[in-house]
């Protein structure tokens, strides 16, 4: 275990002591230069801060409404996403239906639609959901079709001879299986934009809760430490959703691509 | 049982607004049940387009195709094919690409793994049956897309060229394997090649195909005992003779 820790160490070392650097550079210039609190908080007042919400136990409830709000984006994006995404990409007519009002729609900057996701959900989570299912689904959907058009002809056949004929069967057996790098990487796409949106959405007053909440709210109250710790929180959980998909995504349903950059 | 009867068949491919290519023109001959014949023409004769048809994966124009008295209307597991470019599903291993036609058959995956066993042992693969294609040299993959045909126990096998993408040396180990293969099973051949010596080593009979639009030259029947070597002067006679055949097509143009 010591040993372990030790070899760790010894292999990122470079990583650790530029980040310790930073740290007391930040903590220096903060402490020394600055000397306001408001324009900006040390290092130190940061931590102690992050100390406090961890025992008013704010942290955790706005850290699991923001997961609230992403999940309910997240979910509501692959149901309709991922099947629109298979009819455009599968089926010509569908696609010319369905494509004019996707591209009318997608440039429409997501939080645009702040208020009308106040005016039909209220000051609820679905509301915030909302507003990040509307970021997500286009990268979703766009991925998909883009996938599921540049499934190889020759696949196709070789099913359709192997006795697959049926266009359920072909894109059940072969066209999904053989998109899914694409599927994949517009989830992850979807994710930073969804990301990005549910902050802005909590602070639009979308909600009265989550981590994009309290930073406004302590913005308000001119308690800057606590803005930066939520600030650092937001990227924290970011990285870690994007590290858990990845590696879960990767051992699970690519290892056929193996060699081939995802 | 697999006996196949072509007829009259003819394949214009149009165009928008021009009038279309022909890229076969009244095609007809009769694959006996067990035969091995070779489609053999210059590039663009329509030898892929007949092949492609015969598999249900494209129309002719005009004709008519029959397997054991049935017209044939579209894609079905009694003809096997093997493409040109490597067709192995990526994301499934070996043993699961053979699998994949009697799965789709219905039968569990358990089953349908026991039962391809011997297949995957016939190309001589069980070393890699839990491989990726990626993980697979262009020969291997190759046999592999044979045993998934075959695992389907087709009347006929289709090969579009098979081997085409393969250096020398693994084509011929290759060819004398797919003998092998088609001694041991009961499965009627049309092997499309624009190689005469693939043509010679293999076939029964040859069909030697005319430049656009694709007609039927000569059918040559090969009569020579098996195993047959490349060199001897039997087979140098042959060749010669095809490869004047086909001579004839290139000044045509």
């Amino acid at each position: 275990m010591k040993k372990s820790f030790i070899k760790t160490i010894e292999e990122n070392g470079i990583e650790a002591l530029s980040l310790i650097i930073a740290i007391a550079i930040w903590q220096f210039v903060a402490d020394i230069i600055v000397q306001n609190k408001l324009l900006l908080p040390s290092f130190y007042d940061v931590t102690a801060s992050f100390f406090a919400i961890i025992e008013s136990g704010l942290i955790f409830t706005d850290t699991l409404t923001s997961l609230l709000h992403f999940s309910i984006g997240i979910l509501a994006a692959f149901v309709i996403g991922i099947p629109l995404g298979i009819v455009m990409g599968w089926f010509k007519k569908a696609n010319r239906a369905i494509d004019p009002i996707i591209e009318v729609l997608r440039p429409i900057p997501p939080l645009a639609w702040i208020p009308f996701a106040i005016v039909w959900f209220g000051l609820t989570h679905q509301a915030a959901g909302f507003v990040v299912f509307v970021g997500m689904i286009f990268p979703i959907i766009i991925n998909t079709y883009t996938g599921f058009k540049n499934v190889p002809k020759v696949y196709v056949e070789a099913a359709k001879v192997l006795g697959c004929t049926r266009n359920l069967d072909l894109i059940r057996y072969i066209a999904i299986p053989s998109a899914m790098p694409s599927i994949v990487a517009g989830i992850r796409i979807a994710m930073g934009v969804g990301w990005m949106c549910l902050v802005a959405a909590e602070m639009f007053g979308v909600s009265s809760r989550g981590l994009g909440y309290q930073i406004w709210h302590n913005y308000y109250l001119h308690r800057m430490d606590f803005v930066l710790v939520y600030m650092l929180l937001l990227g924290f959980v970011g990285l870690l959703i994007d590290r858990f998909f990845r590696y879960y995504v990767d051992a699970k349903l690519l290892k056929w691509t193996s060699g081939t950059v995802v | 049982m697999g006996r196949v009867s072509i007829k009259n068949v003819s394949r214009i491919f149009k165009k928008e607004n021009k009038s279309g290519t022909e890229a076969l023109q009244n095609v007809s001959f009769d694959v006996e049940d067990g035969e091995f014949v070779c489609l053999l023409g210059p590039s663009g004769c329509g030898k892929t387009t007949l092949l492609r048809i015969i598999a249900g994966l494209e129309t002719q124009t005009s004709g008519d195709i029959t397997l054991n008295g049935v017209s044939i209307t579209g894609p079905d597991p009694k003809r096997g094919m093997v493409f040109q470019q490597y067709s192995l599903f990526p994301w499934r291993t070996v043993i699961d690409n053979v699998t994949f036609g009697l799965e789709m058959q219905g039968i569990d995956k358990a089953e349908s793994r026991r039962s391809v066993e011997k297949y995957i042992e016939l190309v001589g693969l069980k070393q890699f049956k839990n491989s990726y294609p990626y993980e697979l040299s262009g020969g291997m993959q190759q046999r592999a897309a044979i045993a998934r045909a075959l695992a389907n126990e087709p009347e006929v096998l289709l090969m579009d060229e098979p081997f085409g993408a393969l250096d020398a040396q693994t084509r011929n180990i290759l060819q004398d394997e797919l003998l092998r293969i088609w001694e041991q099973r009961h499965v009627t051949f049309i092997f499309v090649t624009h190689s005469v010596d693939e043509a010679v080593v293999l076939s029964d009979r040859i069909v030697v195909m005319t430049a656009r639009p694709g007609k039927i030259k000569e059918i040559v029947e090969v009569d020579l005992p098996r195993p047959r070597s490349r060199t001897s002067p039997e087979v140098n006679r042959l060749r010669d003779r095809v490869l004047k055949l086909l001579q004839e097509e290139r000044f045509k143009r």
